[in-house]
Formats: structure tokens, sequence, C-alpha cells
């Protein structure tokens, strides 16, 4: 069996993600478009909320992958730290935006449904704070990645930063266990099927998710190929000046 | 066809008008600065290879 570590050659990660990136892509679209039109216009609205539940379509996935986006750069931090494998490093960097906007996403659209629901748009609840916590760990990495000029020390220093940040990734997502209190309800999803949000919302809710996933893995593929690129050109220019 | 979203239309509709912005942005600016850098590369990896024939004392 193949092994993992042959896509930390990034010829080797070059080679499969631009037969594997248009598939990703196309089924992202489809996933999302078909998620998106279902939930919108195809599901009726709550006996309680009324037709601000629509927003789950949206606010839902967006801050599920607001989460695994940073622990998907935890993961890959953790790599680049033990094996030094640069795709990993540029993989990470290369998600962070989609993250942040991700996070912008589950935070509007929370405040949006929070004023008519709660009749505020932001309160200093447990989850409401770690997520704004967490869009400040992902402008900061961002930051950090653009101030430092070296590659190899960005990459160091931003895995640092993304470890700690993962403290408040996890917290965003059992803020609402750990402290019970606050304004926002539990989760809308669970493995335990009598917790879950009721079947006419639950279906496309789940293509929803599927699609925001999709499009997150798309997108990283884009960016971490970009990246890569990015990476080479900057060694030709400098090789060029030396010469 | 538009569903009737009464009182909540702001809130629903914003929500969707925001979203689907941030992601078309996002989507924009990856795609154009994957090109923008592709073009970039593709013109120094010429320039190299031009560099390289001349130093090979080729035509």
């Amino acid at each position: 069996m193949a092994s993992l570590w042959q896509y930390a050659n990034p010829k080797k990660f070059m080679q499969t993600t631009s037969v594997l990136l248009p598939v990703v892509a196309v089924l992202a679209a489809l996933t999302l478009g078909t998620g998106l039109i279902w939930g919108f216009f195809f599901t009726p609205d709550d006996y309680k909320q009324g037709a601000t539940v629509k927003i789950i379509y949206i606010h839902v996935p967006a801050a599920l992958m607001a989460i695994n986006a940073w622990l998907m750069m935890l993961v890959t931090s953790l790599v680049w730290f033990v094996r030094r494998h640069h795709v990993s490093a540029l993989a990470a960097r290369a998600a962070a935006p989609i993250g942040m906007v991700m996070t912008l996403i589950a935070l509007f659209t929370g405040a949006l449904w929070g004023q008519p629901m709660w009749g505020t748009y932001w309160a200093w609840d447990p989850r409401l704070t770690s997520f704004l916590i967490l869009l400040l760990f992902y402008l900061g990495y961002i930051a950090l990645w653009e101030a430092i000029e070296s590659p190899d020390t960005a990459a160091d220093l931003t895995s640092v930063l993304c470890m700690v940040g993962s403290v408040f990734a996890l917290l965003s997502r059992y803020a609402v266990n750990f402290w019970n209190q606050g304004l926002h309800q539990g989760a809308s999803l669970s493995m335990d099927a009598e917790e879950n949000v009721a079947d006419v919302f639950y279906i496309p809710l789940l293509i929803c998710i599927a699609g925001f996933g999709l499009l997150f893995v798309a997108l990283v593929l884009a960016r971490t190929r970009t990246e890569i690129r990015a990476r080479r050109l900057q060694a030709l220019i400098a090789r060029e000046r030396m010469a | 066809m538009m569903p009737d979203l009464g009182k909540y239309a702001v809130a629903v509709l914003s929500s969707y008008g925001v979203t689907l912005a941030l992601l078309a942005g996002l989507v924009g600016l990856t795609l154009w600065r994957g090109a923008r850098v592709r073009r970039q590369l593709d013109a120094v990896e010429q320039r190299r290879g031009e560099k390289q024939r001349g130093d090979n004392g080729q035509t």
C-alpha cells in the first residue's frame, strides 16, 4: 500500500491533486447547491423559530468547518514539527483564510439569527466568545505567516500559535457542555438520534455540511498548490539574484 | 417560488447574501492568486531555461 508520506513530496502532491481537485470542486458545487436550494426553497418554517430556521443550513456547516479547519491545521502543524515536511506546513497556511471566512460566516449568521430569537445580536456567551477568540487566532496566524520572511521560521512559529489556539477551537465546540449557561443551545446534530433536529431539516442540513466540507477540501487543495508554486518561485528568484 | 419569509426576511436574506458573497470572494481570490503565481513561475522558469540553453551554447 502506498504510504501517506509520499504526498509530502511536492511533485507527487501536485500530480495527484491535479486529477483530484476538479473532481472535488465539481462535487462541492453540486452538493452545496443541492443542499442550499433544498434548505432554502423546499423546507417548511419551524413552529417556534419561523423562517429563521433556514439560517441553520449555513450557520451550522460554517461553524463546524471553522473548528475543523483549525483542527486540520493542528494536525498538519504537528506533522511539520515532527517530520519537517514543507507541504504539510503549506497546507496549514492554505487552510487558515478558509477557516477565518467560515468563522466570520458563523459569527455573522449567528448574530442575525440571534437577534429575532434572543432579542440581541451579541452576548458574552461561552460559545460566542470562544468563537470570537478563534477568529482573532485566525487573524493572528495569518498575520504571523505574512510577517516573517524565512518560510521555515514562519512555519515553526505559526505551528506553535496553532497548538495554543487549538484550546479555543475545542472550547468553541464544547463550550456549551463545559459551562451550562449562556444563550446558545446545545449541538444541533448528535450521534444520538433523539437529540437531532427534526427529519425535515436534518437531511438538507447533512447535505449542506457535506457541501461545506467538500468546498473546504477543494479550496485547501487549490491553495496548497498555489503555496507550493509560490515557494518554488521564491527559491528561483533568490537563485537568480545570487547568480 | 420564493418562500414567504415574513418578518424574518431581512435576517434570512442577509445571512444568505453575506455568506454567498464571502464564499464567492474566497473562491475568486483563490483562483486569482493561483493564476498570478502560476504566470510568474512560468515566466521565471522560461527565463531560467533560456539562460541554461545560452550557457550550454545552444541557440
